[in-house]
């Protein structure tokens, strides 16, 4: 197991009096000193603004920024840092997709395929696609939370423009498959979209391996700053793509009779971008390399399976997610039999527990699952065993108030 | 201030008295939390300008249910034109709960369901 608590200031704080238990990582993660620290150094010692300056400041902030771009793309093995766009968090990756590929060819027809499992993000800016004349059609889950692949066999057509699907659950923890995805989609033409805001921080994705189109994720997941958000996609796309945003840095030149936009990436960063934010990414994804990926993944499937085997010792408690702790993420969905989630996270809360409790942004997953709300406790590299055993200890705490 | 999770809430909660759906209603509403999939329905039954019947129907957190157990406890038999002049904040101060920024919603959501049925009350 990794013990790296240490490296997280915040996690020495008090809640109620009591050592805090952060199982909230899948809504943000914290934050190591060193990803603090590098963002203080910039604003210390770099700070100036990129890409126009010719000064000294301005050359190393350009840099400093260029270079988060640089690990970004070796992290996720994209062909060239050229693939990487910059924005301010994985809703707008997908929005920018949304915007500059499909909302310009949907008058045209054609279909768009996403799930029942999806975030908001991965549903909502399709609506609004579908609003401009493109079908859209979802994917459902199985009984056991996975999904339902089969059926995307029969749905998908040479019509479909777009499969987009989530590649960790940030409900049900699930872990799909975007191989065989991607396999199935590009054999009838169609393009993958990858939303992979719970999986980059938490496993090694390899877009080469994965073989989508586009990736959408969050830096504040993956312990960077909030505000990083990161869309990746194949430079033949980009290069086809509408500007997502008009203004300074994305374009070659302006007169007043029309303008000439600047080359890929930056294209589609407009406007001074959080150039901080990125130097802070970059320490976080220097930090995740230098433990590893894997040794994470290991780490996690490790606490979800001590997490699920407490759970079940527990009783009166329902999971919503596959049961096999390799198939999944430590993001674990419940109900306490007889208790509103609220009154779950309100009172572990109390005992300094703090977990997730609503609808997830994923009302129609809710529904799907026949529930209003549920609590989540999600877990990542910072957390132990003995989080989890907190947690258990105040569902115990619960069920004695409410006499469950 | 009473805890949130104090008995007298508790014991609202699992057994509400005002609970249950009224047929033929002068008025009803229906109110929702998007923020926690909390459903609300108030049923009213007015007579001579007064709250003669109230109930409520729906599922929600201890807080949600607890205060809309009381809050028509409060409003029965009392005149249709001096409820509509029950405040948030007078409400608050009677139920007498200590309750987070975050939870003032759940607490409040009976509240807006019965104005809502008020008003349309007429």
């Amino acid at each position: 197991m990794l013990d790296t608590k240490k490296d997280f200031p915040l996690l020495k704080r008090k809640i109620s009096g009591k050592d805090l238990v952060y199982l909230d990582s899948a809504a943000t993660s914290q934050k190591p000193v060193q990803v603090i620290e590098a963002v203080k150094e910039y604003y210390e010692n770099r700070n100036a603004n990129v890409a126009r300056s010719v000064h000294k400041l301005g050359e190393e902030a350009t840099e400093a920024y260029e270079n988060a771009r640089k690990a970004v793309a070796k992290l996720i093995n994209a062909n060239s840092e050229k693939e990487i766009i910059f924005v301010r968090n994985a809703t707008e990756a997908i929005n920018l997709v949304a915007y500059s590929y499909f909302l310009p060819i949907a008058p045209s027809g054609g279909k768009i395929i996403s799930t029942v499992m999806e975030h908001h993000s991965n549903i909502v800016p399709w609506q609004f696609i579908n609003s401009h004349g493109m079908e859209l059609e979802f994917l459902g889950i199985k009984k056991d939370f996975t999904l339902d692949t089969e059926n995307l066999g029969r749905i998908l057509s040479p019509e479909t423009k777009l499969v987009t699907v989530t590649h960790a659950s940030n409900v049900l923890g699930t872990v799909n498959d975007p191989k065989e995805i991607s396999g199935m989609a590009h054999d009838n033409g169609s393009l993958v979209m990858l939303d992979a805001a719970q999986s980059v921080p938490h496993m090694q994705v390899d877009v080469q391996d994965t073989g989508c189109d586009f990736m959408a994720f969050s830096g504040h997941k993956m312990l960077g700053p909030t505000g990083t958000g990161i869309l990746y996609a194949k430079e033949e796309h980009l290069e086809s793509m509408e500007p997502f945003m008009y203004g300074g840095d994305m374009i070659k030149e302006v007169s007043l009779e029309g303008t000439t936009f600047n080359g890929i990436p930056w294209k589609f960063e407009a406007g001074t971008p959080n150039i901080a934010g990125a130097v802070g990414l970059h320490a976080a994804i220097d930090y995740l390399e230098k433990i590893g990926l894997e040794k994470i993944r290991r780490h996690e499937a490790e606490l979800t399976e001590h997490a699920l085997d407490e759970f079940s010792r527990l009783g009166g408690v329902e999971i919503y997610g596959p049961k096999n702790a390799d198939k999944r993420g430590c993001v674990i969905s419940f109900n306490v039999k007889g208790v509103h989630p609220h009154d779950v996270a309100s009172l572990l809360d109390r005992e300094g527990v703090a977990i997730r409790s609503g609808h997830a942004c994923a009302q129609p997953l809710m529904k799907r699952l026949g529930v209003g709300a549920v609590a989540r406790a999600s877990g990542y590299l910072y957390n132990g065993k003995s989080d989890f055993d907190a947690l258990v200890e105040g569902l115990k705490k619960v069920k004695r108030v409410f006499g469950v | 201030m009473l805890d949130m999770y104090a008995e007298e809430i508790l014991e609202r909660y699992k057994d509400p008295v005002n609970k249950g759906s009224i047929k033929n209603t002068a008025a009803e509403a229906h109110e929702t939390n998007p923020l926690c999939g909390d459903s609300l329905d108030i049923y009213l039954k007015i007579e001579g300008g007064k709250i003669s019947g109230a109930k409520f129907n729906g599922f929600g957190c201890a807080i949600s249910q607890a205060a809309a157990d009381i809050l028509l406890d409060t409003v029965k038999g009392k005149n249709v034109k001096d409820v509509k002049m029950l405040s948030k904040g007078s409400f608050l101060s009677a139920l007498g709960v200590s309750l987070s920024p975050a939870r003032l919603k759940c607490a409040l959501l009976s509240w807006h369901a019965l104005m809502m049925a008020l008003e349309r009350a007429g």
